[in-house]
């Protein structure tokens, strides 16, 4: 194992700040997703806009927000509306196609649904979450979304308790025949890899692995098992990525540690 | 004007619309803008079997929650920001069978109180096909035939009838919302109920136009005439207003852009002693019963800091103040 000058969050973080394209619509929550946002609008994508399901668009966010209705997303924003008018914007396609969503989940499966709601019974749950939110509107509506999971076996499960925010369902275009549009979570980010979606399939591959992290021992996090095949180590974060992200994006270190 | 007005006490205004069983809605968004006196105010006049309808209203939800006042809750997100990924009370009292609880997403109730606000029974939408939002029914049938306040279904999945128009092939409908009270905090009202709000406005607009009757509480009290000057910065025209409230800092512990911050040492003491069923009651003794009215509890809180949660001119927000 290579020695590391960046804990696994940062280098999440960064690999999620990859994926968003200059121009892009950037969808965040709180925590590691807002950090990832604001990691590539200063490092690879100045031009994207920062978007929150509260209706803030575009916001300079000096301090890092503790939740999605925190006033620091009302700062300098281009417009401070409401749910109706954040979830439209993504509904319509005209928006919409134009947005990457970051998402999180208590459990994930290998078509890319998730569950946020509950686990054991729904009537009695063994433990219940916050529920939906904005996630199954997200997922519903956005053609990419970014998925950040911890890579645990309880997490990456066979069967999810409970079907929150829809990925391509069973797979094999049953999104599309329940009357989704084409969309929902396509890139997982975990503590040890990016994996993707098939576009065909819709299943879940293992697309890269992290320095020091070997393809079985994510297969021995996972329930359920996945393509290795095509897989290969992840470039670690760049000085610059890790100088921006530290100083420039979370310097009270509220989401890093 | 004077016939028109509509101002008085928070106490009179919480005994003269709510009775046990009545169906609310709160204004704000997890940890902003909640209508938290009244959200006191109500659990210590003591009402209990509410239903509440709630999007995202984190803090407020949880205190009613937490003061067993509520029987149905229909939501789309229990949690409050960092602060409590889960709201503590809400999981427990889902986990122990105390609370019946029906799922939607925030879109879907903002679109069920936009529906009550414009008078259909319905709105439509194309988020959630496959998700079990739409299979799985927390409330029973019986339940929902039962009470005529609530719609038979939970919501309904159609063919499109316009065929493929708007490129779609099914919608999926929900069922609106019309609460006998909302409650919600502002920035500032008029004497008669007009109301503006700075920054996010959430869905209060929406489920003020939603609600037979509506308490505003608000930071500022003015007279008429000086929201007339700027019309268009107004949101909720008196019309739908049945009280106004003056409350400075009523949205304490909650945010108000432009006015103060969170107090986030409040919501992670509140956290902390929801977690045990002992601490809490030792909690809601202290800050929730054993003060008289918001007043006592901002006196019991201390000037220090509510000083420390006082919004920067420039920003709208406390900068630099201690949040882990």
């Amino acid at each position: 194992m290579q020695t590391q000058d960046y804990s696994l969050k940062e280098m999440m973080a960064i690999m999620a700040a990859r994926e968003i394209r200059d121009g892009d619509i950037v969808f965040a929550g709180t925590g590691i997703s807002m950090l990832a946002a604001t990691a590539a609008k200063n490092i690879n994508a100045p031009n994207c806009v920062i978007f929150f399901e509260t209706g803030a668009i575009d916001s300079i966010i000096e301090e890092l927000p503790l939740a999605v209705a925190d006033p620091r997303v009302m700062y300098w924003s281009a417009s401070n509306t409401g749910l109706l008018e954040a979830f439209a914007t993504m509904q319509n396609r005209i928006t919409g196609d134009r947005v990457i969503a970051i998402l999180g989940a208590a459990q994930i499966d290998k078509y890319g649904n998730l569950n946020t709601t509950a686990i054991g019974d729904y009537h009695l749950p063994e433990t219940r979450f916050s529920g939906s939110g904005g996630g199954c509107d997200v997922a519903s509506f956005v053609p990419r979304c970014i998925a950040f999971m911890q890579h645990e076996k309880r997490k990456f499960v066979e069967k999810l308790d409970y079907l929150t925010s829809p990925g391509q369902l069973q797979g094999n275009g049953s999104r599309e025949a329940a009357g989704l549009r084409p969309g929902g979570v396509n890139v997982v980010i975990t503590n040890m890899a990016v994996m993707r979606m098939d576009s065909a399939s819709g299943e879940m591959y293992l697309d890269q692995y992290y320095p020091g992290v070997t393809p079985e021992t994510i297969l021995d996090n996972m329930q359920f098992s996945v393509n290795i095949s095509q897989a290969k180590q992840a470039r670690p974060p760049t000085e610059t990525e890790l100088r921006t992200l530290r100083q420039k994006c979370d310097p009270q270190r509220l989401i890093l540690g | 004007m004077s016939d028109n007005c509509k101002v008085m006490p928070i106490e009179t205004s919480v005994s003269r619309f709510m009775s046990d069983g009545v169906h609310i809605s709160i204004g704000g968004f997890t940890l902003n803008r909640n209508p938290m006196a009244a959200v006191y105010e109500i659990i210590r006049q003591g009402f209990k079997n509410l239903h509440v309808y709630a999007h995202s209203n984190g803090t407020g939800v949880d205190e009613l929650i937490g003061a067993g006042c509520v029987d149905k809750l229909e939501i789309a997100y229990a949690g409050n920001g960092k602060t409590a990924a889960t709201c503590i009370r809400f999981r427990k009292a889902v986990q122990e069978g105390t609370l019946k609880v029906e799922d939607y997403s925030n879109f879907m109730m903002s679109l069920r109180f936009l529906a009550g606000a414009m008078g259909v029974p319905f709105m439509p939408t194309l988020s959630g096909f496959g998700s079990e939002i739409t299979t799985t029914w927390g409330f029973p049938e019986e339940m929902r035939q039962a009470d005529p306040k609530m719609a038979d279904d939970k919501l309904v999945i159609m063919d499109n009838p316009f065929g493929t128009w708007g490129d779609a092939s099914k919608v999926l409908l929900v069922p609106a919302i019309n609460p006998d009270v909302t409650f919600i905090h502002v920035q500032k009202a008029d004497t008669m109920g007009t109301c503006r709000i700075d920054g996010l406005t959430f869905a209060d607009v929406e489920q003020a136009k939603a609600s037979r009757h509506v308490v505003v509480t608000c930071e500022e009290l003015v007279e008429p005439d000086e929201l007339r000057e700027f019309p268009e910065r107004n949101q909720i025209p008196f019309l739908h207003v049945s009280a106004v409230c003056h409350v400075p800092h009523g949205a304490y512990p909650t945010a108000v852009y432009r006015h103060y911050d969170y107090d986030a040492a409040y919501l992670r003491a509140y956290a902390a002693a929801a977690k045990d069923d002992s601490k809490f009651v030792t909690f809601q003794e202290k800050y929730l019963y054993g003060v008289q009215n918001h007043q006592s509890l901002l006196s019991l809180i201390g000037q220090e800091r509510l000083d420390a949660i006082k919004a920067d001119a420039r920003t709208g927000y406390a900068v630099n103040m201690k949040r882990g």
